[in-house]
């Protein structure tokens, strides 16, 4: 299958330069060139049955028909050496440290402004930065539980920081979906390969739910809050829950009495100490944000602010993932620390310095612009595919709002072999997105949920935008 | 066990057996007609109209068909989706009340519901009840019963199976009653009494998948009483009324920890006395005050019971803070909003 398999100068995950196997590849190699490509076919066509019967499925806004589609699964696995994950690992703990030190800062005596390390500017104009909780303490310090920061590999194979994702990470439950398919499809593929297991994510994340719990007594009572089954990730919602035994609940489930959070059951109102809520900060209480929320729960911020609820992840931590704080990650982590940052930004460009800006109006056709807080792929212009007046639009709205805007130079994402249906075997751009645990240590999952971009030649890996994805493997 | 999921789990069984019951009536009457010469407009007519009195839905159909031909009829209780109690509708129903309770539910038994609704609504659907409709309602069946299986050897016996068992004898007890309303609304000369008439009485005994049961307790051809007898008051039979209603009162005593034979809501007493009348009462009553008033009553008994349930266990405690209502006009920005809701 791989004969014909072409690595076009891009830095290919499975082949060196030279067209040689690299060697942690060499065994999964070996067993996928002994498989006829009727029975891989076979195989992949299995595991989206698997994938449509199991509703392992997301909804894709903006279309009329057919909303709930199944997130297209490539079965040639994704394979992490054990030196590398070490690299990555640390990197990653490294960052969400200097993340929620910066969240407690920010939130209180504010040092890394007055220092002059950041201009106050950006804070203070960031979208999610919610000024009224400073001097609030929350539960254990914690303000990023859970981060999703995503990783590419460039032409030489460095891994770079794309961006960090501290509000609502979501995806892992498709990481371990994808491992269970790749399990059923390729049964025998495991026994041998030395791939570690990533099953114990569910049970992190409940660990670290308690970890953060207020109430001192007895099992903390937990709860996933969703906004409900027309979110596009509402399965994840019900998998995560169903998974760490814990109630899912919507806002309409939940009442505030004498500032302590309860749920309404058959039994009466059953006190809740830890809510893993899915929704944005701004839906959270309609007595304190937006008063016509209906997926809130009015009065949950009074018990937030009394200390008898932890919410995870807390509420401003959206501040630190903006995509223009992304920018000063790097000094954070050295303002904070005191180390040089073990994993690298991609040079970035801030529209609103004014050198940027200037370079970054002049070279629309070479860069990648990204709005400073949206994600999913929306609201971003790529330079080099993007027409004249997809283009002249970006320009526009870049000058009237440049706080908005940051650009970035066009990474040639690393490939992987990708199977490609009647056109066999064939490369596609890849990123990495690990799942970060922040309670009583930092806990990641072995891997995470390697996207990959289907289109031939595209970059662009989000699931809204004909991404898939594959399994992970990291090697013991 | 959250109110709202006990209501999801509820919800979900009763439109899994209202869709059981609607495919056995239409694939029951359908070959029914079979049996005919071949009847004119205004017979046909006659025929199908009591169905669809029945099923209470007479304005709606009414509303979006001007004929009440066979194959009106059949596609407004099918695949019509503008009418909430189609199967098609009420399995779409059950999908999305199982999907907001997927935790509670047993992966075989999310399977076989979400298989059944991308069944129905495939092209192979389509195809199968264009080219066999009696494969397609017994294909309905089978998943529904298929979904009970598995219900009950995967899910334990707590208040979540409790709430879909009540669910499901409610919705039962309800459709066996309104299947046997079908004779009150038959035209004059047509009264099912003890004469020729019998296929009427077979083809509700067929409808409430009671036949062979009956035949095996009964000899001779099905009569108005002994019909009646066996789908009101058999002790034995899972489809009688009597049968349902008392699961029902077992169900919902099980839920309130109370024992049988007392009370603590209004939903037990009600059931526990109509299980009393079902215990005690005889078919000679009923035909003596009329059939179809009887049912009336009855029907309104098991509304009484769900209204009270929903009461008991589902609407908020007096003392918490309560919130508005959302209009109904309003529910497409919900819906806005759920979808707003970034998952990074």
């Amino acid at each position: 299958m791989f004969e014909a398999y072409e690595a076009d100068g891009f830095f290919d995950e499975m082949f060196a330069p030279g067209g040689e196997v690299r060697p942690h590849y060499r065994a999964l190699l070996n067993r996928f060139s002994a498989l006829p490509p009727a029975d891989f076919e076979a195989r992949r066509a299995s595991c989206d049955q698997h994938f449509l019967r199991q509703g392992v499925t997301f909804n894709v806004y903006h279309d009329d028909r057919g909303t709930e589609r199944i997130f297209p699964f490539d079965p040639v696995p994704r394979v992490i050496p054990a030196d590398e994950w070490e690299h990555l690992e640390a990197g990653l703990t490294q960052r969400i440290i200097a993340l929620n030190l910066f969240l407690h800062d920010i939130y209180h005596e504010q040092h890394i402004l007055r220092d002059g390390i950041i201009p106050r500017f950006y804070i203070e104009e960031a979208k999610h930065y919610r000024p009224e909780f400073r001097g609030m303490n929350v539960p254990k310090d914690i303000y990023i539980h859970i981060c999703g920061s995503d990783l590419i590999r460039g032409a030489d194979g460095t891994y770079y920081v794309l961006e960090d994702n501290g509000r609502c990470p979501s995806g892992a439950s498709y990481l371990l979906e994808n491992r269970n398919a790749l399990k059923r499809a390729f049964p025998s593929l495991f026994e041998s390969l030395g791939v570690r297991p990533v099953d114990a994510y569910p049970r992190e994340l409940l660990d670290m739910l308690h970890h953060v719990s207020p109430h001192r007594e007895g099992e903390p009572v937990c709860v996933l809050l969703t906004p409900g089954c027309y979110n596009s990730a509402y399965f994840e919602h019900c998998y995560l829950a169903r998974e760490m035994g814990i109630e899912i609940v919507e806002g309409r489930d939940l009442v505030v009495m004498d500032d302590f959070v309860y749920m309404r059951t058959t039994k009466g109102l059953v006190r809740v100490d830890v809510i893993y809520r899915r929704i944005d900060d701004d839906f959270l209480d309609p007595t304190v944000f937006r008063k016509d929320s209906v997926l809130g729960v009015p009065g949950i911020m009074r018990a937030y602010q009394a200390g008898h609820v932890a919410l995870a992840n807390a509420v401003g931590t959206g501040v630190a993932d903006d995509k223009v704080i992304y920018y000063f990650v790097p000094k954070i982590i050295e303002y904070y620390l005191g180390q040089d940052p073990i994993l690298p930004n991609v040079p970035t460009f801030l529209a609103s310095e004014e050198s940027d800006r200037k370079y970054i109006l002049e070279n629309l056709k070479d860069l990648v612009v990204k709005a400073a807080n949206e994600s999913g792929g929306y609201g971003m212009l790529m330079g080099p595919s993007a027409t004249q007046e997809e283009i002249a639009k970006f320009k526009d709205k870049i000058i009237e709002d440049p706080r908005n805007f940051i650009a970035q130079p066009v990474v040639n994402l690393s490939r992987s072999p990708t199977w490609c249906g009647d056109d066999g075997m064939e490369g596609r751009h890849i990123d990495l997105r690990p799942y970060i645990i922040y309670g009583n240590d930092v806990k990641i999952v072995p891997g995470g949920l390697t996207r990959v971009a289907l289109r031939k030649g595209s970059l662009v890996v989000n699931s809204s935008q004909g991404g898939g994805s594959k399994d992970t493997w990291v090697l013991k | 066990m959250l109110s709202r999921v006990a209501s999801s789990l509820y919800w979900m069984v009763r439109y899994i057996e209202r869709a059981d019951n609607l495919a056995r009536l239409i694939d029951v009457n359908g070959q029914l007609l079979l049996d005919h010469e071949r009847l004119d407009s205004e017979r046909l007519r006659a025929f199908w109209k009591p169905i669809i009195l029945s099923t209470g839905d007479e304005t709606l159909f009414a509303d979006l068909y001007s004929e009440a031909g066979s194959a009106e009829v059949i596609r407004f209780l099918t695949d019509d989706r503008k009418n909430p109690n189609s199967i098609v509708s009420t399995i779409a129903l059950a999908r999305e009340n199982a999907r907001m309770v997927r935790d509670q539910l047993s992966e075989e038994l999310w399977e076989e519901l979400n298989g059944l609704y991308l069944f129905i609504n495939s092209r192979d659907g389509e195809l199968l009840l264009s080219a066999d409709p009696t494969r397609y309602y017994e294909t309905i069946r089978r998943a529904t019963f298929s979904f009970h299986g598995i219900a009950a050897a995967s899910i334990a016996r707590s208040e979540a199976w409790e709430f879909m068992d009540l669910g499901r004898h409610l919705e039962r007890a309800d459709k066996t009653t309104r299947f046997l309303d079908i004779t009150s609304f038959l035209p004059e000369g047509e009264v099912p009494g003890n004469g020729a008439a019998t296929f009427h009485w077979t083809a509700i005994l067929r409808s409430c998948g009671a036949l062979g049961a009956f035949r095996a307790a009964h000899r001779g051809e099905p009569s108005a009483e002994s019909v009646i007898g066996f789908l009101m008051f058999s002790r034995d039979f899972p489809r009688s009324v009597r049968f349902c209603v008392d699961r029902i009162d077992r169900n919902l005593h099980s839920i309130s920890g109370a024992p049988r034979g007392t009370y603590t809501n209004d939903a037990e007493r009600v059931s526990g006395r109509l299980l009393s009348e079902l215990s005690y009462g005889s078919t000679e009553e009923v035909l003596e005050n009329g059939l179809h008033a009887y049912l009336d009553l009855t029907q309104a008994k098991f509304n009484e019971i769900g209204e009270e349930l929903f009461r008991t266990y589902v609407l908020l405690p007096d003392g918490a803070e309560k919130r508005p209502p959302i209009p109904a006009a309003n529910m497409s920005a919900v819906v806005a909003w759920q979808m707003a809701q970034q998952q990074q």
